[in-house]
């Protein structure tokens, strides 16, 4: 499978995947309307629309500093908007119940306290959402962190974005939102978070994967929504971005109009 | 109740909660021996009206920095560890967020701050031998629930306004100035006195006392009631500019 997957940039597993849907809904879009924020004088998002579909992987690309952590913190709900407003399923993030069983999320900056083992910060994370304590194993299995008793503080870059991901698998959720999530993973757990990612889109769940590695995305996106200096750019899928037969660098460079 | 069992189990899974409760425990009830033995060996200070319980409580003052301490790291490290952004997205209901916090707080405060008062209480007491007061003796009862609410109180006091500051150093750096100086002088300075008589910790002598000198350096324009009074005001004003930021702030 990621075999496959690494020698097809446009991967089709959407549409040829016939996965029986065991998720309480499908329809989990994410709909950006008309979102800016603006810190003083900078507008570091400047009224983005886009709508993020389930059932495949939406690349979030951009350069540093683009905007696209300080959309995914609104989305969350853990920064307010300037103006616009972020709908996930229909409702304002703030206003879920449970939202760890909805949407998963993996932030850019760490936000785990070095002192507690990864098994204490997903229980405690567990229990605020009435989550089952087994599920804490289960996820931390997935991610390749099981067994692992030591404190937070001592783990590798690519450890802690594995419990960042396994925090985001933890409610089981139809939404993912992964801030750089392959951000000091090693060629090995690239190719494993891709297949993750894909195996996910492929369950019917909503991807969202923020990056500013574009080959990466390249490889692991069936669409993007691409922004620079918090506009947006083009919101299109892989195979029409890089149609003209150039990289994604290349076609990303030139919808800059930096060459 | 989930939320409360979630931070509880932030609170027990780190090292400092049971670090910052040890040493209280050790200051509260050690410094209490030393001071009972120490009012035994300088019986020619002892004057009349001297009010045992409260002269048995002294440890309490320095032995509350270490509860202020866990009170306040158990709010700003959310902050210094970015923790907030997890908590905040789990639990994005503000105002339950921060009710969770403050009541975790307040349980485990509870439950220390009864420990350190009896403990405090017997130690100091029994260490002053025949100058010590008991359970029984008038004024007692009422001192000790009174010294076991202000430490309780005060510990949500110093988590609500922990998460106001966001940081510890900012936040114990008013904190332990205002419980210190007060206590040690300038709740007794006059003209300063009419003010810094509304600090918390000055609330908390008052509580703590068996009797309410009338006269003198520590006599107080309000008794028992007020100064619980007073302290609940305190908690009151943190946790609703808490929860105001939380609202307003970006995480």
């Amino acid at each position: 499978m990621g075999i496959r997957l690494l020698s097809s940039p446009v991967p089709t597993t959407f549409e040829d995947s016939a996965l029986p849907c065991v998720l309480p809904s499908v329809d989990r879009v994410i709909e950006v309307r008309q979102l800016s924020k603006r810190y003083g004088s900078t507008l570091a998002v400047d009224d983005l629309t886009f709508t993020v579909r389930p059932g495949r992987v939406t690349g979030f690309l951009g350069p540093n500093g683009a905007g696209k952590s300080t959309t995914m913190r609104m989305m969350l709900g853990l920064d307010s908007p300037t103006s616009g407003e972020v709908l996930i399923d229909g409702r304002p993030y703030r206003t879920l119940d449970s939202p760890l069983r909805q949407v998963g999320a993996l932030l850019e900056a760490r936000s785990v306290h070095g002192g507690r083992t990864a098994h204490n910060h997903l229980l405690w994370l567990a229990q605020t959402n009435g989550i089952p304590a087994s599920r804490v194993t289960e996820v931390l299995e997935r991610v390749g962190l099981g067994g692992v008793r030591k404190r937070v503080r001592t783990f590798s870059l690519g450890m802690g974005q594995r419990l960042g991901l396994a925090a985001a698998l933890l409610g089981d959720p139809p939404v993912l939102l992964l801030d750089e999530p392959v951000n000091g993973l090693d060629p090995e757990g690239i190719l494993w978070f891709r297949n993750l990612a894909r195996d996910l889109a492929a369950e019917g769940r909503t991807v969202f994967v923020s990056s500013h590695l574009m080959s990466e995305m390249a490889q692991t996106a069936d669409h993007l929504v691409v922004i620079a200096a918090g506009r947006l750019l083009a919101d299109t899928s892989t195979a029409e971005f890089v149609s003209a037969g150039d990289t994604l660098e290349e076609a990303f460079l030139r919808l800059t109009g930096t060459t | 109740m989930n939320l409360l069992r979630a931070e509880w189990t932030k609170a027990r899974t780190v090292r400092s909660t049971w670090w910052s409760l040890g040493v209280a425990t050790v200051l509260c009830v050690g410094l209490a021996v030393l001071l009972g033995l120490s009012w035994r060996n300088n019986q020619d200070r002892i004057a009349t009206g001297w009010d045992a319980v409260r002269n048995g409580f002294l440890s309490l003052t320095l032995g509350q920095i270490a509860l202020v301490v866990f009170g306040v790291l158990l709010a700003s490290a959310e902050y210094s560890t970015g923790t907030i952004r997890a908590s905040l997205a789990a639990v994005p209901a503000r105002g339950r967020f921060l009710a969770a916090k403050l009541g975790v707080s307040a349980l485990v405060a509870a439950v220390v701050s009864a420990v350190l008062v009896l403990g405090t209480f017997v130690a100091a007491q029994t260490s002053m031998a025949e100058f010590g007061v008991s359970f029984g003796d008038p004024g007692v009862p009422r001192a000790v629930v009174g010294a076991w609410l202000y430490l309780t109180l005060l510990c949500v006091f110093a988590a609500a306004l922990g998460m106001m500051l966001r940081s510890t150093a900012a936040t114990l750096g008013i904190l332990i100035p205002v419980l210190f100086l007060n206590s040690q002088g300038l709740g007794y300075a006059p003209g300063v006195r009419e003010v810094a008589q509304y600090l918390p910790d000055q609330a908390g002598v008052v509580l703590m006392q068996a009797t309410e000198p009338d006269a003198g350096l520590f006599a107080r324009s309000y008794g028992f009631g007020g100064a619980l009074a007073i302290l609940l005001a305190w908690c009151a004003a943190a946790t609703g500019g808490a929860y105001l930021l939380l609202r307003r702030r970006d995480a």
